[in-house]
């Protein structure tokens, strides 16, 4: 399989600290990859750097084929690569239907349209008019990923989608992936919840202060070694 | 008298909408709005006394021209300014405002000077019994145009839906493939033609000197406080609230018109510091 994603000794920073100490990383069309990790570890660091919200030096990330690293997000974005943001990020003086429309501003064509999103989040569609703001924090989650949708990615980052949601509301959401996954959408899951990651994904790479501290199929990798890496004991 | 307040309210509705406009998408106050408007007054003038123009054909022109100097205003110096700290772009628009007055006193002296309006402004209509001027009649026709035209290019446009996302979430928005820089230099490119249209009007009804800026800036300030920040009607109520009490101070005593306006304002900060209709959050 081809690879969509290389970071190759990827390093990022925050003004003078360091958050990233080389990262090699790899993902292959349409794999799932969920990255974990103690709070700190540079997960949504990497999310960043992936999407140029943090600038790293150019070579350090290719995405299909070529460099991206520094670009604008918005020159990302346009080259398919968008991303659920930590916290949801919704614009609360816009509604509902108008977040979804501003994901589709990077104009790239594909399958995903307000009427496809509409059937896979019903609720969306009932409460189009209302302020994003209004919504529960497990609707706002799935603005937040139909948002991203809407720019027909090939690859979605999705930070964190679990935070701060109930458990059934969680199940839910993660229920919903395979539905975007279906039609060889690549998706890279950063999450907390080790199970959850496991769950879901076909590859785990756990981040340790910076660092790749363990990699493996997300079926082999046993609790004790996990530990081990999401820790450093 | 209350519709000559409500008619004077017009006029500083378009004081204010610039205003209003570059602090909701941008956060960024324009300590040298008045002195744009004195300058969109005397370019006007200018088209008509250097060029010849026709008044009508100056006011048009200067439209477009305000539209790229906005742009290119915002674009290529404001946009350096932004920030967590509101300081800079308030050293840089005080600054602004300070070489434009210079610069015009420097070019067309000191006097007062007013735009030809062809006898418009001494034309009057009567309705229900009162003489009402056909100048001012026609400058709030304009005020409700521009007020309506905005909100609904905010409330209905994806021109109106980028603006709120970079006010919002300005790194999200650029996430999502907008180019913020570009849409706060479109947001002043409008403001400026707001800034424009109030200049050519306030030189139609009465007269523009170069000092007259911080005077035309405080009723613009005044009109977006008691309003409330960021809603156009907020701005549109506050500037007929303000013309009104001027007015009503006028009657009282010639000279306590403007002292009337200053106390209804501090009153209204005192009473309901979030403006009439705020609608900005944090």
């Amino acid at each position: 399989m081809s690879a969509l994603v290389v970071a190759k000794g990827l390093q990022a920073f925050y003004g003078d600290a360091q958050a990233l100490f080389g990262i090699d990383f790899h993902l292959a069309e349409a794999e799932v990859v969920a990255v974990i990790g103690a709070n700190g570890a540079g997960k949504s660091t990497f999310l960043k750097a992936l999407t140029g919200l943090v600038k790293v030096p150019g070579d350090s990330v290719h995405f299909d084929g070529l460099p991206i690293g520094g670009l604008p997000p918005g020159d990302i974005v346009r080259r398919g690569l968008a991303m659920v943001p930590e916290g949801r990020r919704l614009f609360p003086s816009l509604t509902v239907e108008e977040n979804l429309l501003m994901g589709a501003f990077a104009g790239r064509r594909g399958p995903w349209n307000l009427a496809r999103l509409y059937k896979m989040f019903p609720i969306l569609e009932h409460k189009r008019r209302h302020p994003a703001t209004a919504l529960s924090g497990g609707q706002q989650q799935m603005v937040s990923i139909g948002r991203a949708l809407m720019s027909n990615p090939r690859l979605l980052l999705c930070d964190e989608l679990s935070l701060g949601l109930a458990p059934i509301v969680i199940k839910e959401i993660y229920d919903a992936l395979p539905a975007i996954t279906d039609e060889g959408m690549a998706l890279v899951i950063v999450e907390q919840d080790v199970s959850v990651a496991q769950r879901v994904s076909s590859r785990v790479v756990c981040f340790q202060e910076g660092r790749v501290s363990l990699e493996g199929p997300s079926d082999r990798l046993t609790r004790e070694q996990i530990s081990a890496a999401y820790f450093g004991t | 008298m209350l519709v000559q307040g409500i008619l004077l309210g017009g006029l500083y509705s378009l004081f204010a909408l610039g205003l209003s406009l570059m602090f909701g998408v941008m956060r960024l106050t324009n300590t040298a709005q008045g002195d744009f408007i004195v300058l969109g007054g005397f370019a006007a003038i200018a088209g008509v006394a250097t060029f010849g123009l026709q008044p009508a054909l100056s006011a048009l022109l200067l439209l477009p021209i305000a539209f790229g100097a906005g742009y290119a205003m915002q674009r290529f110096v404001l946009n350096g300014t932004l920030g967590k700290d509101p300081l800079p772009s308030l050293v840089v628009t005080f600054g602004l405002s300070i070489v434009i007055q210079n610069g015009l006193l420097e070019t067309f002296s000191a006097d007062p000077r007013s735009l030809d309006t062809g006898g418009l402004n001494i034309q009057s209509v009567s309705i229900g019994g009162l003489s009402l001027g056909v100048l001012p009649l026609l400058i709030f026709a304009i005020a409700v145009l521009c007020t309506a035209g905005l909100q609904a290019l905010f409330a209905r446009t994806a021109l109106g839906r980028a603006f709120r996302a970079v006010s919002d979430d300005r790194e999200i928005a650029e996430l999502m493939g907008l180019k913020a820089g570009h849409i706060y230099a479109l947001a002043t490119a409008i403001a400026f033609v707001l800034i424009a249209i109030a200049g050519v009007l306030q030189a139609m009804r009465t007269t523009v000197s170069p000092s007259d800026g911080p005077l035309l800036l405080l009723f613009a300030f005044e009109a977006v406080i008691i309003g409330g920040m960021g809603s156009f009607w907020g701005t549109f109520v506050g500037a007929m609230v303000l013309g009104l009490t001027q007015q009503i101070g006028f009657r009282v005593d010639p000279g306590w018109g403007l002292w009337a306006g200053h106390l209804m304002f501090l009153a209204l900060l005192v009473v309901r510091p979030q403006g009439l209709f705020p609608k900005t959050r944090g």
